[in-house]
């Protein structure tokens, strides 16, 4: 019971009059942050990171700095189900699944019934994907403890080669994103050697590409140009919530336990794997729709169809953070942009931060769980004030957004070149989602590259070059191994189809 | 393709292709400058190109996939990728950006946003002039408060904030 003392100082840390403030500062910011278009979790944090420097500094600053940006994250996955509810503009890709039988249920005038269960079920799911982080993170810590650079390398192939086999969409695709991430990442003076790389002897591009910037532009301009195609006005149900129908829906929710359970399962699992909330709400939604025993009537409106994917999104939300803080790998873009501000406040990721830094650790984690209370709380109370914000026209809120992408882009580094890079990375953002090149592993790449080279320099320096060092003991090995079948699942499961026939 | 009554600007197999060429020079810009720096094994470890190298190698190889696939599927010609209308939307958006973030460094942040939201309430939204002066000034001012005096992060400023001295 180890854990549990721990958390319980945690709680000690966490539970600090500012601390508390910040939480519900957080949510509301996240919230507002998930309802509107052009902004979500990862460029929200992203713009608020800068913010946050001089919070950082002051002591025990750290933990209330991380404090506030996680409630971000928290809200705005809450966020991200009001508009697909209300409005069936998911705000998030893993809201996607939500707006199949919410917006049905709020067109049939039960859009409080479909809120409800939504907030609730993402609140079943974050919770129980926090107590398995209060449980499997030190375990998982301190068996990375062990680890030496090959291994950490073979668990950053993982993360990468996860992505290409998991992710469903085309391969050719998620490595060109990928891998320019990568490269991007390498632009600059190598730490290393001491050498210019990729800067073709421009001076702007010595200090490389921050990733911040990449997040700002890639996900805020680049929707905000994918939402002025779609049309600029949103029609959206009303949002009325009042106690009697909370009470009443809660009263509906412990018929859907099994399906709950499950998705928190699904959604658990998926998180860890990076880029798995979008297909953990999904494979939880067609789950429940196949298990269920009304499941014919999935699509018409059906609370359980919005308890599926909520529980298993903000499970798997939640879960990303697990291999963020253990291992130093974050498993979603948002996870990706928290790790980058732990490595601005001077702290190293990794297993060696539940030893050196115990009260960032367990104060972040009890956080997890007041912060989705204080979610609960906050969307449960104000929903029609949060569902106002889409009802401003876009005329005024599209310019103003992009006032705070550039504001963002450029308290980065107090740079021009910055807010010149972050507009170039608006096109491309926009260019590459309607092509249908995946985002996340981009980012991921950009913000783990140095590491990741790193590492895998260390780790062939000391075999002298000999690229089997990963394969050289067990822990490796299988690190290793399991990258490449995840790598070339798709291959095999094809081939595996071929030799059992076509049925 | 649920908008075929507006004619297309480009389709589908063009962009495909286009951005995949750009990827694939893209890989061999990575390529020719680790080269250059050397990626072979350099004696105490690997040379500074050594990683890049094949990262652009696996840049091109991703490129040239996707340009091969995009050859071959005829589909994708016939789908629009941005259709005449929706383009010039999306200009009208990105040409003031533009110019709003070119204009920062010589007006100062607060002036630039101040014109940038203006332009398109005026523009995209039709609003009159007493609706548009309050908001676009209103919400330069707030940042103003939040940036400047909350966070005490200072924002470029120009000769604006100069004549009223704020600096």
């Amino acid at each position: 019971m180890e854990e549990v003392n721990a958390l319980m100082q945690g709680f000690g840390v966490a539970v600090s009059p500012f601390n508390l403030l910040l939480m519900f500062v957080g949510v509301i910011l996240g919230i507002i942050i998930g309802v509107l278009p052009g902004l979500g979790g990862a460029n929200g944090v992203a713009i608020l990171l800068p913010l946050t420097f001089s919070m950082a500094q002051q002591p025990g600053g750290t933990t209330s700095a991380i404090i506030l940006l996680s409630c971000i994250y928290w809200g705005a996955l809450f966020g991200g189900a009001i508009t697909s509810i209300l409005f069936n503009i998911p705000g998030e890709p893993w809201s996607v699944a939500t707006t199949f039988d919410g917006h049905p249920l709020a067109q049939h005038g039960r859009a409080g019934s479909a809120l409800t269960a939504a907030f609730t079920s993402s609140f079943i799911g974050a919770l129980i994907a926090v107590i398995m982080i209060t449980f499997l993170s030190p375990v998982v810590a301190g068996f990375a403890l062990q680890f030496g650079p090959p291994e950490f390398f073979s668990v950053y192939l993982l993360t990468f080669c996860a992505f290409v086999g998991m992710s469903g969409g085309n391969a050719a695709k998620t490595v060109a994103s990928m891998m320019i991430g990568f490269a991007l990442a390498a632009v600059g003076l190598d730490s290393v050697t001491g050498t210019l790389r990729l800067t073709f002897g421009f001076t702007s591009l010595l200090k490389g590409f921050d990733f911040l910037i990449a997040v700002i532009g890639l996900f805020g301009i680049g929707e905000i140009l994918e939402t002025l195609e779609e049309g600029l006005a949103f029609k959206g149900a009303s949002a009325k919530i009042n106690a009697k129908v909370v009470l009443e829906t809660w009263k509906e929710l412990p018929r859907y336990w099994a399906t709950s359970l499950r998705s928190a399962a699904v959604g658990c699992f998926m998180g860890i794997v990076p880029g798995g909330a979008t297909p953990a709400s999904f494979m939880s939604y067609g789950l429940a729709r196949r298990l269920s025993k009304d499941g014919h009537d999935f699509g018409s409106g059906k609370v359980e169809g919005v308890v599926a994917p909520e529980t298993a999104a903000h499970a798997a939300g939640t879960s990303a953070l697990l291999p963020m803080i253990t291992l130093g790998v974050p498993g979603s873009p948002t996870a990706a942009v928290l790790l980058g501000g732990l490595l601005i406040w001077g702290l190293q990721p990794g297993p060696l931060l539940f030893v050196e830094k115990p009260d960032f650790v367990w104060g972040l984690i009890a956080s997890m769980y007041l912060g989705n209370i204080a979610g609960l709380i906050v969307v449960l109370t104000c929903v029609p004030l949060f569902a106002a914000i889409l009802r401003i026209p876009f005329s005024i809120i599209a310019p103003v957004i992009i006032v705070i992408c550039a504001i963002g882009a450029y308290t980065v580094h107090n740079s021009m070149f910055d807010v010149y890079l972050m507009v170039v990375f608006g096109v491309i953002g926009y260019a590459f989602k309607k092509l249908g090149y995946p985002l996340a592993p981009l980012v991921l790449a950009l913000v783990l590259g140095d590491r990741a080279e790193e590492n895998f320099r260390n780790a062939i320096k000391g075999s002298q070059g000999d690229l089997l060092v990963f394969f050289s003991n067990g822990l490796v090995g299988g690190l290793t191994g399991l990258a490449l079948l995840l790598l070339f699942w798709p291959l095999i499961r094809a081939g595996w189809r071929l030799v059992l026939g076509k049925n | 393709m649920k908008r075929k009554r507006e004619r297309s600007a480009a389709s589908v197999r063009a962009v495909e292709i286009g951005v995949a060429a750009v990827i694939f020079l893209l890989g061999a810009l990575v390529v020719f400058d680790s080269y250059r720096l050397g990626a072979k094994w350099g004696g105490d470890g690997p040379q500074a190109g050594y990683f890049p190298f094949y990262v652009g190698l696996l840049i091109c190889a991703s490129g040239a996939a996707i340009l091969v696939r995009a050859l071959r599927n005829p589909a994708f010609a016939a789908e629009s990728f941005v259709s005449r209308g929706e383009l010039k939307k999306i200009l009208t958006v990105l040409v003031p950006t533009v110019v709003y973030v070119a204009l920062i460094a010589s007006l100062g942040f607060y002036l630039a946003s101040t014109l940038y939201i203006a332009y398109f309430m005026w523009y995209l939204g039709k609003y009159p002039w007493i609706k548009i002066a309050p908001v676009s000034i209103g919400v330069s001012v707030a940042f103003f408060l939040i940036f400047e005096i909350w966070f005490s992060v200072p924002l470029p400023k120009g000769p604006l904030e100069a004549a009223l001295g704020l600096n």
